[in-house]
């Protein structure tokens, strides 16, 4: 697993000597500050509870993860540098881990550094810190799977743009899928098996029912299932991309 | 050592590489010669491991490049095309991430890294980000990456391109210091590099091989091949004297510098006679030269031929 440590390391700090990290730290606690405040009505409710902060975790997402992940790949194609990793002897598993683990762990310390809104609420109040952490561990079971999804749609294009687009575009349908919008759209050719199936994999779905407080497994099997599978797929793009 | 039996890359209908079947053993370095888009790059990267052949295989340092991956690239330095490395890291964390993926630690990590700075002298810019660097001082930095782990096998994509006379001639004589226990390939366009630094030379067009030879070999095809170059103050006065000379097949004056060349019968040599003649004759010589053969034209001569045939079949 040395590779996928060395490619990790490598990556992560990549992020911190470019202004990208700082930019995104700085807008991703801003807004989630202002969505809390302003359109959560943290105040007004007077509850003692992280509602407000996480329900926007999946909108903030939408934009901010397409930003980080659209570079994952497309960088290294457009530069060339994709030609120098892969044939440094890694295997392609532990290049598309490594890098994704990166940027995973890169929104994991931009979500950690939102923790003075849970002194905040505990000094307010007695909230129910569980819920609390099992809302977080949640976030960042669904920023994986946005990064993953991002990884792969960055690694079939040279161009971050279209990367960016791409995967905001996916991530949107997949967050409501579970809705009239995209179901809908099913309904009109789809039998209703296809249809159940597409509202089983929306994202808001399994998320709310996380920040509820309860990890469930079959959400935790959700998110692992579809981060592996993206990251797979990744790794195809990859391979059948190279030749181009 | 580098074997390839029938390795062959197709895109579609295009093929790149058509069956390409070569040998290199250590202590060679081949010289892997042809026109834009031959396949030189591409059978390159399906050396290194970065693309996998269509058909055909081929072994590095013993290794099978699609079942042996791993231990393939690990015995490998490859440096791609345009020297490409991460931008944003310095020298130094550039050179110790590639020391980190390679698995080089303790003594020899140090012992190596103090022996690629030096060697491709990158101490001045080390701790400058790689983005900052002139285009030779990034080439020299991928090159430094190339050869970080000593491998056993070096492939180098235009390992000179964009460097200066003097950088050149510092990447040359680097690769002719490890030519002697190393199995090494590279790619150029650059004819006189050639005679720099390969022992053999393959000659790529169209993803064929066309020809397989050491340098000399190659010039010896050449139309120049023991011609007899000269100038004279009087041009007339030379080629009266020239058509003496029964060996000779033509005479030709180059209309710009009036150099005048002579090129032997097949299989003449006609330098003796020509100096003799010329002497005879009283003719007033100001260079006489001997030409060993032009590796240019023999290489337009190989490679414009089989264009053309592409463009009948």
């Amino acid at each position: 697993m040395s590779g996928t440590t060395t490619i990790f390391k490598r990556e992560l700090r990549s992020y911190f000597v470019t202004p990208v990290a700082y930019v995104f730290i700085v807008i991703f606690l801003l807004l989630s500050g202002a969505f809390t405040f302003y359109l959560g009505n943290f105040y007004e409710r007077g509850q003692a509870d992280l509602q407000p902060f996480f329900n926007f975790h999946p909108w903030l997402y939408l934009f901010l993860v397409p930003a980080v992940s659209m570079r994952l790949w497309a960088e290294e194609r457009k530069s060339g540098t994709i030609e120098l990793l892969l044939t440094l002897p890694v295997s392609m598993w532990q290049a598309v881990l490594g890098k994704f683990l990166a940027a995973w762990t890169f929104i994991a310390i931009a979500l950690v550094l939102t923790f003075p809104i849970w002194l905040t609420v505990n000094y307010l109040g007695s909230p129910d810190n569980g819920v609390i952490l099992a809302s977080y561990i949640g976030s960042l079971l669904m920023a994986g799977a946005f990064l993953a999804i991002g990884s792969c749609l960055s690694a079939a294009t040279r161009n971050q743009v279209v990367a960016f687009i791409l995967t905001v575009v996916v991530c949107f349908v997949l967050l409501l899928a579970g809705f009239p919008m995209v179901l809908d759209f099913f309904h009109a050719f789809a039998p209703q098996g296809v249809v159940d199936a597409v509202a089983g994999l929306s994202f808001l779905t399994h998320f709310a029912s996380i920040t509820k407080g309860v990890i469930d497994l079959r959400d935790l099997i959700y998110f692992g299932l579809m981060i592996l599978a993206w990251l797979y797929a990744t790794a195809i793009v990859i391979d059948m991309k190279k030749a181009a | 050592m580098i074997e390839t039996r029938q390795l062959t890359k197709r895109y579609g209908g295009f093929t790149a590489v058509d069956a390409i079947s070569f040998k290199v053993e250590p202590g060679q370095v081949l010289g892997f010669l042809g026109p834009n888009g031959a396949g030189k790059s591409t059978t390159m990267k399906m050396l290194a491991g970065f693309l996998s052949p269509t058909a055909g295989s081929a072994t590095v340092a013993g290794f099978d490049i699609e079942s042996q991956a791993l231990e393939a690239k690990r015995a490998l330095g490859y440096l791609p095309e345009g020297a490409p490395s991460y931008g944003e890291m310095n020298v130094r964390e550039f050179l110790a991430f590639i020391a980190d993926v390679r698995g080089l630690a303790g003594e020899t990590r140090y012992r190596r890294s103090d022996d690629v700075i030096d060697r491709l002298h990158l101490g001045p810019v080390l701790e400058q980000p790689i983005d900052t660097l002139s285009k030779g001082f990034k080439r020299r930095v991928g090159l430094a990456g190339a050869i970080l782990h000593d491998p056993r096998v070096l492939i180098l994509d235009e390992p000179t391109d964009g460097l200066d006379p003097n950088q050149k001639q510092e990447v040359r004589t680097l690769i002719n210091s490890m030519a002697r226990d190393k199995t090494i390939i590279i790619s150029t366009h650059l004819l006189e590099e050639v005679h720099a630094v390969c022992r053999r030379a393959i000659i790529i067009a169209a993803g064929r091989i066309l020809a397989d030879a050491t340098p000399a070999e190659l010039e010896a095809r050449s139309r120049y091949h023991q011609a007899v170059s000269l100038t004279a103050k009087d041009v007339q006065e030379a080629r009266a004297a020239l058509a003496r000379v029964p060996d000779i097949a033509a005479v030709e004056v180059d209309p710009q510098d009036n150099r005048i060349t002579a090129f032997p019968k097949p299989g003449r040599s006609i330098f003796m006679a020509v100096s003799e003649a010329l002497k005879a004759q009283n003719v007033n010589v100001r260079e006489l030269a001997l030409e060993a053969g032009r590796l240019d034209e023999v290489f337009r001569t190989i490679t414009q031929g089989a264009t053309g045939m592409e463009a009948r079949t």
